[in-house]
């Protein structure tokens, strides 16, 4: 009997492996950060507990937004050795929209529509040189585009 | 079930210009009651080597348009963009910057 619940065991662990092997090639979804009802647990579970105002984070975005369903966002840091930026709408149900990692190859800017319930800031966080910045921009909503 | 991508890479002033539609309904929790679906996870890779992951939220908006900046670049790189959705979907899109 032994033998063959090893055998069951490593068949399954076998089939798992294959199942998951299409996956392999993305990163794992931050899913404590995603469920974050606050941007400060957010911040945590992204490892980015704190984070110094800059101004070398430039948030481009509309100061007013008619349609909550699409906000485009524009975020570039201009902090030297940016490998990371995350988008958090601070009043959304769950704060942190996207988080963005950049290796060598690629310049620290992305732009994205987002969707905002109500008015709200934005905050961007910055990671450089294992060190954490922060830079937030408020927009108003008009119609809000969560419940659809 | 995955829909069409477009992309479009072009050269800029120093850096090339990367543009990004994926067709997903991108459903959160509130207009689904609690099913959501949406993309997860996606990748830029520039002629084979990743440079930008990224992980995102049902808050990004229905068919999800991003722009991205690569450094440099010439005529012909090969740039692939790739999703994965939280129910496992996938799919990816090639061009050759103009």
């Amino acid at each position: 009997m032994i033998h063959r619940r090893r055998l069951l065991q490593g068949a399954g662990a076998l089939l798992l492996a294959g199942l998951l092997k299409p996956l392999a090639a993305f990163a794992a979804w931050n899913k404590a950060a995603f469920s974050s009802k606050t941007s400060a647990d957010a911040m945590k579970s992204l490892g980015t507990p704190s984070a110094e105002a800059s101004g070398g984070i430039v948030i481009e975005a509309p100061q007013i937004a008619e349609n909550g369903a699409v906000v485009p966002i524009e975020v570039m840091s201009k902090i030297p050795g940016t490998t990371s930026l995350a988008v958090l709408v601070e009043k959304n149900p769950y704060p942190l929209v996207a988080k963005f990692d950049f290796s060598e190859g690629a310049l620290p800017f992305v732009k994205i529509n987002a969707k905002m319930g109500e008015t709200s800031d934005v905050r961007v966080i910055a990671t450089a040189g294992g060190k954490h910045y922060q830079a937030t921009k408020e927009i108003k909503v008009t119609i809000g585009g969560c419940g659809g | 079930m995955a829909g069409p991508m477009k992309m479009r890479a072009t050269l800029g002033s120093g850096y090339t210009d990367l543009r990004v539609l994926m067709t997903h309904p991108m459903a959160t929790e509130q207009q689904t009651k609690g099913q959501p679906h949406f993309i997860q996870n996606l990748t830029v890779k520039v002629n084979g080597k990743t440079v930008i992951e990224g992980e995102i939220s049902q808050a990004v908006s229905r068919n999800p348009v991003f722009s991205f900046r690569l450094k440099g670049g010439a005529k012909g790189d090969k740039i692939e963009v790739s999703w994965l959705d939280n129910k496992g979907d996938t799919n990816r899109t090639e061009t050759a910057v103009a």
